[in-house]
């Protein structure tokens, strides 16, 4: 099944991902052919069945209520690729 | 030409855990930025969500508050978009099987009737960080202490109809919330925020097209934001405009709301269940145990303030609304004997101290055993009412005791009819020309000229002379 | 004989033995991947100066009397396991910067055993991948035939054992990303049950279908480093508490009577002749140690590639959306606004087959789709799952091929990922049912080696171990080397 150029730039908005000309004509004719195969799923029967989210049949455990995690901001932060006064810095957010 | 105005509400409560609701990082307020912000908070490759029992506990406390539908399993969603203070890029919250189903709260309106409001769902999800805008030079700051913070979204019909009621709503919400102790009710800190969608039309048609105006966290600003939209859609409409479908902010300080700046595309959050947590499932018995400890509701302690005490309806109402409240009382009555003055004094005079000097009941200089102890001395005569209130006065600056400061401010009331007699007498004789207008008064012009002795003896008497002997001995002098 | 042909377990016991120390053993292997490695590529990140300090302190454990059976033993991590101090990298460009701040249980666990660490292996970017060719680092060369893919995303762990450059080495696999490289490169690997091993800083691609597993070249070997990884851990909710039994204990017991299923999809069209003759070989094998072959049938096989690849795309666009710029990681130079921040930041450090990857999941999950693909492929996972239990009830273990043919070229799967999607064509099944699975050599085809491979019962592990083991007692195509590797 064949995919619009325009709803692979959609899709690369919500994905946050910037495609060139040449990145958005190759993806566009890739992105079709997957879903080709992911169109094969259409033919399956599966009148009935509950959907499947984990393999496992096993329910969520839950922790105690402690603080566990101390303040690691130093460690952290030494890694990120903008910080000042303990902050992350990103370009001005606009609401 | 008439409007109806119809309100639904979401409120997000932050649920008052010590740990996040998927990290052991700490949700204490006011830390340094990012001092409470994990591995997991941070969403550092490889890291993983683990639940908080005590959010769910939470969560369902308040299922059980409001009589609400509670299944059996639930199961966290991914909402998927973009934004700084989401670290992951997605947001672990619920949708399609929240952990509290439909409930209701019932509110009381100002013709003292009932209003039944529905719950459409709450639901568990987590709290994103902060954004600080100012201080940097065209960048904004991020600030992840409070992402992951556990928050239960309530959601409910759109059965509000009014300002009034949604206010109202809301502070039994909140009452609800802090009497559970599930949260701290600190809105200032933004321990509740509200969403209200609002939409207007003509008795009788269809609903209109509603707005979504949003975190709003005071009750003020939430009551104005409601007027201030309905009126802006009214204007609208009337004006040949159609409201569009939109999120706004309100500015409770300017007064005045706006269109958040619109994304360019419609949010598509792409929710699917969550792989990394599994569905959330309730022990048999688990709720049954719950309910037992529930506390008393703010409703059914209105109902035993008004039968246990003897106050009004609306008395009762106020003092019942927050917990601390509710308990300081109990504990002034319970010390002091008298619920009537307990009471006043609480929705008076401890209010308006508090309110002047900008605290929380739980910061109140004068605990619940010394208020008791003014009540206690106003009714055994040792003080009258007035002097009371000065007692309070010093107190609150000073603390201590009211045994203590009236013992140091030799504060007793002067109860001896003898020496209030002697009293009486002297300003009686001082003030011969008062005396005969007063004898030679009409019978309704006399009590206020009474006034005039009362004060000059309460003036000699430094205020101290029992009011009640001080009527009695004056009438018994003035009129023979 | 030469250090680097002991096994795992030989090397081990050679240790306890004393026959030489760990920081010999290690700089065995640094100096061989210094030499060789320029030839495979195998690793990204080589930890020799950290190594022959954790030799040493292995050494000095075990002369203290506290040694583990592995204690000193070098071995390789997947670079996808976050390492505290040592770069992180996924296979990224997104990562390169990335030195992870903390361990992910796999390796706090291996390092409390005293394992040695010889560095991180080179991947598929963010285990997407079937041939090691999409790794930010350059693709890796398989040790039998340079010209060819190792198999992937596992590439690295695969080819550094094959070569010898490692006795063993952990990976992961979420659609047959163990046991489709061990096939290409003539080792044995596993992927075990789902739940079985932590996720705990194993950084995520499918969330509900990554397991961490050994790859070694024997049986016996990856039951021993099995033991040391598996187990509860309460950081990974998805995690199963439940006891790891010994491993080891059970390589040797007789094969009689057991019942291996042989699903009839597995042996149609798609798979190479020659690799058919030779898995087919194998099971005669097994039938000689007492086994009976019973032909099963998993119907819905057909479904399993289309389900994977709405599944694992959908969950890996979430995953990978907390790789912004902003935190940690690559950030792309002078962003001119928010927008652009992430979109240039993600469009440079994610490769191609990432950003494809991700863009499906987030049309499979997107308004009007979900119910179409993701849901969908959700019952059909149901479907899949429901084939192999019935399977299970009659027969012990499942066989057929690994991979439908050995290595292929570099660049062969051409620029149509499906093509190179249907390499996962027996193994994914297992990923999207949790159940554990596993490969191990059996013959070679044109000089290049070919893989059984063996499914197993949820947390049948051990028995799976027991065949793998009775099988390369009685065969030598696991002891076999590439040649150039043995100087």
């Amino acid at each position: 099944m064949a995919i619009e150029r325009q709803q692979v730039e959609q899709l690369a908005r919500l994905a946050r991902i910037a495609l060139d000309e040449s990145t958005l004509a190759r993806t566009t004719a890739s992105l079709g052919d997957v879903l080709a195969l992911i169109d094969q799923l259409q033919a399956a029967d599966t009148a009935g069945i509950e959907p499947m989210a984990h393999p496992l049949d096993a329910v969520q455990r839950l922790r105690p209520d402690v603080v566990t995690e101390p303040d690691q901001r130093a460690a952290l932060q030494a890694i990120a690729p903008a910080v000042e006064a303990g902050l992350f810095l990103v370009p001005k957010v606009i609401e | 030409m008439s409007w109806e105005t119809v309100i639904g509400l979401e409120i997000h409560v932050q649920l008052a855990t010590k740990s996040k609701i998927f990290s052991g990082a700490s949700t204490a307020f006011g830390a340094e930025p990012n001092t409470q912000a994990c591995a997991v908070d941070l969403a550092l490759p490889g890291t993983l969500p683990v639940l908080n029992a005590e959010a769910v506990r939470m969560a369902l406390l308040f299922g059980l508050a409001i009589d609400a539908e509670i299944p059996k399993r639930s199961v966290f969603e991914r909402k998927n978009y973009f934004y700084p203070d989401l670290p992951k890029g997605y947001q672990t919250s619920q949708l399609a099987e929240p952990i509290v189903g439909a409930g209701h709260i019932d509110i009381d309106l100002a013709d003292g009737s009932s209003k039944r409001i529905r719950i459409h769902h709450a639901h568990l999800e987590e709290d994103a960080g902060k954004s600080l805008h100012e201080d940097f030079a065209g960048q904004s700051g991020i600030d992840l202490n409070r992402a992951g913070t556990p928050l239960i979204e309530i959601v409910t019909e759109p059965d509000m109809r009014s300002a009034e009621e949604a206010v109202a709503f809301a502070k039994k919400l909140h009452a609800i919330v802090t009497t559970l102790g599930i949260c701290d009710g600190d809105m200032s800190q933004g321990s509740m925020r509200f969403d209200v969608n609002i939409s207007v039309r003509r008795p009788g048609e269809p609903l209109g097209t509603r707005t979504e105006t949003k975190n709003l966290n005071s009750f003020r600003f939430m009551e104005d934001a409601i007027r201030y939209e309905v009126e802006r859609q009214i204007e609208l409409i009337e004006d040949g405009g159609r409201v569009v479908q939109e999120t706004r902010l309100y500015n409770g300080e300017t007064k005045t709301g706006r269109s958040m700046r619109s994304k360019e595309d419609a949010h598509d959050y792409r929710y699917f269940p969550c792989p990394d947590l599994l569905p959330v499932v309730l022990e048999p018995g688990y709720l049954d145990q719950l309910r037992a400890t529930l506390p008393e509701l703010p409703d059914a302690k209105q109902k035993r303030f008004v039968e246990q005490y003897g106050l009004s309806a609306y008395d009762a109402g106020q003092l019942s609304a927050e917990r601390a409240t509710a308990e300081y009382y109990e504990q002034v009555v319970a010390s002091c004997g008298d619920a009537k003055l307990a009471a006043n004094w609480i929705m008076v005079d401890l209010a308006a101290a508090l309110n002047r000097s900008e605290l929380a009941l739980a910061q109140s200089p004068v605990a619940s055993s010394q208020l008791a102890g003014i009540i206690a001395r106003i009714k055994d005569g040792t003080i009258s009412s007035k002097i009371a209130k000065q007692v309070f006065e010093l107190m609150w600056k000073d603390g201590g005791t009211a045994d203590e400061i009236i013992e140091q401010k030799g504060l007793k009331q002067v109860s001896d009819s003898g020496a209030i007699e002697k009293i009486v007498d002297e300003v009686i004789a001082a003030n011969p020309q008062q005396v005969d207008n007063y004898r030679n008064a009409a019978e309704d012009k006399r009590p206020k000229m009474l006034g005039f002795f009362v004060g000059q003896i309460m003036k000699a008497s430094q205020g101290k002379a029992n009011p009640q002997q001080v009527n009695e001995i004056l009438l018994k002098k003035l009129e023979g | 004989m030469n250090l680097h042909d002991l096994t795992l377990a030989q090397t081990a016991r050679a240790l306890a033995d004393k026959q030489f120390s760990s920081r010999e053993v290690t700089q065995h292997y640094l100096d061989r991947i210094a030499r060789l490695d320029k030839t495979y590529n195998s690793f990204i990140t080589v930890t020799a100066e950290q190594a022959l300090a954790e030799a040493d302190a292995a050494d000095a454990r075990r002369a203290a009397g506290n040694a583990a059976f592995l204690t000193g033993v070098p071995f390789a991590h997947k670079d996808i396991f976050c390492t505290q101090g040592v770069r992180t990298s996924c296979g990224s460009r997104m990562l390169d910067n990335f030195i992870s701040p903390y361990d992910a249980t796999v390796v706090a666990k291996y390092r409390e055993q005293g394992l040695v660490m010889l560095g991180k292996t080179n991947m598929d970017e963010f285990a997407m991948g079937s041939s090691n060719e999409t790794s930010w680092y350059g693709p890796v060369k398989n040790p039998w035939d340079t010209g060819c893919v190792p198999g992937g995303s596992s590439g690295g762990s695969a080819a550094c054992v094959a070569a010898r450059l490692a006795p063993g080495a952990t990976a992961t696999d979420t659609g047959g990303s163990i046991r489709q490289p061990a096939a290409l490169c003539g080792i044995t690997g596993l992927k075990p049950t789902y739940g079985r091993v932590s996720r705990w800083g194993m950084i995520a691609f499918a969330s509900s279908l990554d397991q961490a597993g050994p790859m070694a070249r024997t049986a016996e070997d990856v039951a021993l480093l099995l033991g040391a990884m598996a187990g509860f851990d309460p950081k990974d909710s998805t995690s199963l508490d439940r006891d790891v039994p010994d491993y080891a204990a059970a390589l040797g017991n007789e094969l009689a009577g057991l019942k291996i299923g042989v699903p009839k999809e597995y042996f149609g069209a798609g798979l190479n002749p020659q690799t058919a003759e030779r898995v087919q070989a194998a099971l005669r094998e097994y039938e000689k140690l007492g086994a009976r072959l019973v032909e099963i049938s998993l119907p819905h096989s057909h479904l399993a590639v289309p389900a994977y690849y709405v599944i694992a795309p959908a969950e890996c666009s979430a995953n990978l959306s907390r790789f912004d710029g902003v935190r940690y990681g690559y950030r792309c130079e002078n962003p001119q606004d928010l927008m652009d921040l992430y979109c240039r930041s993600r469009a440079e450090g994610f490769g191609e087959e990432v950003k494809r990857r991700i863009l499906v999941g987030a049309y499979a999950l997107s308004a009007g789709f979900y119910d179409a693909y993701y849901r969908k492929a959700q019952q059909v996972r149901r479907l899949i799952q429901q084939d192999f239990v019935e399977a299970f009830k009659e027969v012990d273990v499942i066989m057929g091929p690994t991979s439908p043919s050995p290595a292929f070229a570099f660049g062969a799967k051409g620029s149509d990922p499906v093509a190179m999607y249907l390499e996962d064509i027996y193994t994914i099944a297992t990923n999207l049912a949790g159940l554990p699975g596993m490969s191990l050599p059996c013959g070679l085809v044109d000089n290049k080696p070919v893989g059984l491979q063996v499914i197993g019962n949820y947390f049948d592990e051990a028995r799976m171990l027991n065949v793998a083991h009775r099988y390369q007692q009685v065969t030598d195509w696991h002891a076999q080397a590439p040649a150039g590797v043995m100087a």
